[in-house]
């Protein structure tokens, strides 16, 4: 628990381990989060690309697989989407930059519990460790997708991935769970408790509001996904029937009986679907930031913002049946949830337009953050417009289980995140390093990237309604499906594209580090708080001084202020230079 | 990354109100050159218990709905291939758990009174630190010690009602019924076991003469989660019992 048991004295350490390995500072535990789902996604990355090649080329030999078999691809499957939501949606954007920024942007010297966050950390990395080794054991990864739909993942002999492969998947969750709990408990008692001066509520920044409502929807969903995944251990190794009915697999009569596979869609997706916006809020946080900041204005309609979050994440929690249209629920529930779902699209046009009206009219500056925080926006629209359509039960059915859904949840869950956490790197990079990644390389990187995700992921909507099913690794013994074939070649061949270019990316990442632009304290003439310290910021963040907040997080173009922004710290009457 | 160390004391503001001055950062509430500030660790200490204890909340609220949902739910009979309702209701050895329920409530209440004691120790100590000040030895007793032994024989008797309906012919995976009886009573005993842990912990650093104020930390919140684990298992228990 968190106690004092925590209690450490918290100097600047010396040594190199408690300095950047079992490091206590929020700053390097940050970059930690960081770097680990860099690791991630180019790991999810690489599985993609073998799907993608596998799809338009079945019989290829690729390097480490061979010739990708039928399961091999759903193992592909199922580690691509668990790796890329649980390692790199819900780490780097969360974790990695909240814990880097929260603090600073409220004026803390640290986290709440250091040690529980350090904790939580390399709880984090021993999770993805777990489950990277269920790719080199017998009968290899687990076959059940992301979502583990029992009784698929409740029956060890259902496939060669569901032996240990999947009781590691499993495991991995669960140990994932409970880091994300102690990270969610130091962000929400920091935020309540260690806020500076002056530091209201009402004049946090946004990204501050967007961590802390990811936080509590944290809070709330990973204890419900650990009671599910005890419940399918069990079910696993000890027997119990709480989500497998009677079934026969490989004509032998299972001895479990009575279980309900939907209690496990249950679970699942009331985590689940708060799931997704714990990876897009803080990316909606980044958004309203840079547009704020780049189009020197203050953000339109501040409080709506915050109520707007707040709505989203509560309304969050009312929606998760609309994943089970397809379970054969009461039409009386679905209407239900249905009606909820749309109803989410209020707050989220909310927030869209309030992006919308703060650059309406301001001195837009495009610098590589701005562009990818106007690419999120647009990215959130268009797959957000997905949303509605299958928020009917009526329209979910056909779609369900095409490539409809895939390209929805690419686009608004997976590609709009990503274009948050690319936001917020090149935006924060100057004070994490002290130096500008090259704005170059950076455009060339946002262009191809936009427009290689809307190539890879606009088509899907096409092949869906055109009726091609996902989760099939191949596609050449049906006849309507083969004439598609074309379209999905086009689509790995754009995936080519993007991917290269995330290479670009790498290189920018850390040549910066080491060559880019020297960076002055505030090289982005932004108000919040971690502009006002040194670059990088020290080890206590301010240096010894006590930061007093006297203005709002958006104080841009004020009317007779003597230049375009008031920092946070400024004194509260008008600010001379 | 440069390292300053904070020796300037720093005023945190909460919730609009104004807090006196705390000296460098984090939970280890103390900087260069100051004492450490304990009320603003405590109050910090508490506020992460009472987070702390919501995803707990959530996994026995989640395990309650699988419960009332799994007692409604028919089960495809292979033998008629007719839908049947197999719920079991298991007879608790329920005068076995009023006598664990009744340990753990006074177990509750000695730690209440650990709580008290260190709360009163740790308020006298700055009088007691004044060089010629005497406010005689007061009578301690081993509430600690006493709240773990109890704790311990809650854990006992939880091991015997288990081993008696075991006897009894209801295992883990004997019926959906008895599967929950084992995972609610077993899923409240692990978390009874982070208790006494804490518990032990906190006779421990006792013994390693840390500041009174700081072990009166530890004690308190480790009171704090266990009132709530005494509460936890009366609601287990009234959920076995009463929707069985």
């Amino acid at each position: 628990m968190a106690s004092t048991d925590l209690v450490h004295a918290h100097a600047a350490p010396q040594g190199f381990i408690r300095k950047y390995i079992f490091s206590l500072d929020h700053k390097v535990i940050g970059l930690q989060y960081y770097f680990l789902a860099l690791i991630a996604v180019f790991t999810g990355m690489f599985l993609s690309l073998l799907m993608r090649i596998h799809l338009i080329w079945p019989t290829a030999q690729l390097p480490l697989v061979g010739e990708i078999k039928p399961e091999t691809y759903l193992g592909l499957l199922t580690m691509h989407g668990t790796i890329m939501v649980f390692f790199v949606l819900t780490t780097a954007p969360q974790s990695g930059f909240g814990n880097y920024f929260l603090p600073i942007q409220i004026g803390a010297p640290d986290m709440a519990f250091p040690v529980l966050n350090m904790l939580s950390f390399w709880t984090t990395f021993v999770a993805f460790v777990v489950l990277i080794s269920a790719f080199f054991v017998g009968g290899g990864a687990p076959l059940h997708g992301w979502t583990g739909y029992a009784p698929l993942s409740a029956l060890p002999n259902a496939g060669p991935g569901q032996q240990l492969g999947a009781d590691l998947w499993i495991t991995s969750i669960a140990i994932f769970c409970v880091a994300s709990l102690m990270g969610a408990l130091n962000f929400i008692t920091t935020t309540l408790d260690l806020r500076a001066k002056g530091m209201t509520l009402m004049r946090m920044p946004l990204t501050v509001w967007a961590w802390f409502i990811t936080a509590i929807l944290g809070l709330l969903a990973f204890g419900v996904l650990l009671s599910a995944g005890i419940l399918l251990l069990l079910d696993r190794n000890l027997g119990t029937s709480f989500y497998v009915p009677l079934v026969v697999v490989n004509g032998q009569v299972m001895g479990h009986r009575g279980g309900s596979p939907l209690l496990w869609q249950h679970l699942f997706w009331f985590f689940g679907h708060p799931e997704v916006y714990i990876a897009i809020l803080p990316g909606m946080g980044v958004a309203s930031q840079l547009i704020s900041t780049f189009s020197r204005k203050p953000i339109f309609g501040y409080r709506a913002m915050v109520y707007a979050l707040m709505a989203i994440g509560f309304m969050g929690f009312m929606v998760w049946g609309h994943h089970m249209f397809m379970s054969g629920m009461s039409p009386y529930s679905a209407f239900a949830f249905s009606l909820m779902t749309m109803a989410i699209g209020v707050p989220s046009a909310i927030k869209t337009f309030n992006w919308l009206g703060t650059i309406w009219g301001g001195k837009v500056r495009l610098y590589s953050p701005m562009l990818f925080a106007i690419g999120f926006v647009s990215l959130f629209v268009s797959g957000g417009l997905s949303g509605p359509f299958l928020a009917q039960p009526v329209l979910d059915i056909p779609l369900h289980d095409t490539y409809f859904v895939v390209g929805h949840f690419h686009l608004i869950m997976g590609v709009a995140a990503i274009f948050g956490i690319f936001a917020a790197t090149y935006y924060w990079f100057p004070k994490m390093f002290g130096r500008k990644m090259n704005e170059t390389l950076a455009k060339v990187h946002f262009f191809v990237t936009l427009l290689g995700t809307y190539a890879i992921f606009m088509p899907m909507h096409y092949l869906g309604m055109a009726g091609q099913t996902r989760r099939y690794s191949q596609f050449t013994e049906v006849a309507y499906q083969t004439k598609l074939i074309p379209l999905q070649t086009f689509m790995t061949y754009a995936a080519f594209v993007t991917i290269a270019v995330q290479l670009v990316f790498l290189f920018n990442l850390f040549w910066s580090m080491k060559k880019g632009e020297k960076a002055s304290d505030n090289p982005w003439e932004a108000t919040t708080l971690e502009w006002t310290t040194a670059t990088p910021p020290p080890h206590d963040n301010f240096g010894g001084r006590t930061p007093v907040v006297n203005h709002g997080p958006y104080e841009y173009s004020v009317p007779g202020a003597a230049r375009d922004y008031t920092m946070q710290t400024d004194p509260a009457t008008a600010p001379v230079d | 990354m440069s390292s300053t160390v904070t020796s300037d004391p720093r005023t945190f503001h909460r919730g609009g109100r104004e807090l006196p001055p705390i000296q460098g950062g984090g939970d280890d509430g103390r900087g260069g050159g100051g004492s450490p500030d304990y009320g603003q660790r405590l109050r910090r200490a508490r506020l992460g218990l009472a987070v702390g204890i919501t995803p707990v909340i959530m996994l026995f609220v989640s395990f309650t709905s699988a419960y009332i949902i799994r007692q409604g739910l028919p089960t495809l009979d292979d033998e008629t291939n007719r839908y049947i309702h197999d719920w079991l209701p298991v007879n608790l050895p329920w005068v076995l758990l009023l006598v664990n329920t009744l340990v753990l409530v006074i177990s509750s209440i000695t730690m209440e009174c650990a709580r008290r004691h260190i709360t009163r120790e740790a308020a006298l100590a700055p009088v007691r630190s004044i060089p010629g000040i005497s406010l005689g030895e007061e009578k301690s007793f081993p509430w600690l010690g006493l709240t773990v032994v109890l704790g311990l024989g809650f854990l006992f008797g939880q091991f015997m009602a288990w081993k008696e309906l075991a006897d009894r012919g209801f295992l883990l995976a004997t019926s959906p019924s008895s599967s929950f009886v084992y995972l609610l009573t077993g899923m409240h005993a692990i978390h009874l076991v982070g208790g006494v842990v804490a518990l032990v912990y906190a006779a421990a650093t006792a013994l390693v003469r840390r500041p009174v104020e700081a072990r009166r930390i530890v004690v308190d919140i480790t009171a704090w989660y266990w009132h709530f684990m005494a509460l936890l298992w009366i609601y287990v228990f009234a959920l076995l019992e009463l929707a069985r």
